[in-house]
């Protein structure tokens, strides 16, 4: 097969960036939902009598 | 709605996508004149094609932001211009290796590889500025230069017109001329522009949700030090 090192390059570039965004974004959901649960937690015990 | 959006689009866009990768590898014949290169047109198009709709819809969103002062549309720019921005620099790596085997050369001033350069960097240019001018008169900016980067698309789309060229200017004739005339190609590249759309709207919908956080997270930061 000729220049079939040119097309797995290519698909490689693609899958490899779009995984790595979705990663970075999962990875922020996922620390920011964490944080907006603690600081809840923190407000509601500061509210509770 | 969050959760049938969040339920529904994953799983819509792994589906079409698996189904466009079975389409590109094993359903569609190869072109006798390319070769096995010319398979990976079938990413660089819908990509390069839902770059022009991620910085089309910043345009949109910054002209609606600018007008109505709504962070709302302010996140939908940011969002899009960040989805665009990997596309677009996808496109810039995939045009590259197509253009290497086919035209002897990995790069060429051409001016639809110059002006999309320019448009990589405008979008480049909006988000540092996003990055390093915070609050809403760094979103006034931004939203300006988002508006006048997309400019940069008509120039793109007409530039194989407009100029001497060597980048192919259509990939299907009405007159059966050169470019996808069987239809395995055709509706392989549709699906595949399918997928690409649906993969624009689940990362954006994601990047925009994202930031609502982000501003939920301030709110009550900012809350908790007023207590303290």
């Amino acid at each position: 097969m000729d220049n079939l090192n040119f097309l797995f390059a290519a698909y490689t570039a693609v899958w490899v960036l779009l995984f790595l965004y979705v990663l970075s974004l999962a990875r922020r959901n996922r620390s920011l939902s964490k944080e907006i649960e603690e600081l809840r937690e923190l407000l509601q015990r500061r509210t509770q009598p | 709605m969050r959760k049938s959006i969040d339920a529904i689009l994953p799983p819509a866009t792994l589906l079409v996508m698996l189904g466009a990768i079975y389409m590109v590898f094993v359903y569609v014949p190869t072109d006798k004149v390319q070769g096995i290169v010319q398979r990976i047109f079938y990413f660089h198009v819908p990509l390069a094609i839902m770059t022009f709709l991620a910085f089309g819809t910043v345009a949109v969103a910054s002209v609606l932001f600018l007008w109505r002062g709504t962070r709302t549309w302010d996140r939908v720019a940011h969002a899009a211009a960040e989805v665009g921005m990997l596309f677009c620099t996808l496109v810039l790596i995939t045009g590259p290796i197509w253009a290497r085997p086919v035209w002897g050369t990995w790069w060429t001033w051409d001016a639809r590889l110059t002006t999309t350069l320019i448009l990589w960097l405008i979008y480049a240019a909006y988000l540092m500025l996003r990055s390093i001018s915070g609050g809403d008169q760094g979103a006034r900016y931004a939203a300006v230069l988002g508006v006048v980067g997309a400019v940069d698309i008509p120039i793109i789309n007409r530039s194989v017109y407009w100029w001497r060229t060597i980048h192919p200017a259509v990939l299907v004739t009405r007159e059966g001329g050169s470019g996808l005339s069987d239809p395995r190609m055709q509706s392989t590249l549709g699906i595949c522009f399918l997928a690409f759309f649906l993969l624009f709207v689940w990362l954006t919908w994601v990047r925009n949700e994202n930031m609502r956080l982000t501003d939920e997270a301030e709110v009550l930061r900012q809350r908790a030090l007023g207590q303290a």
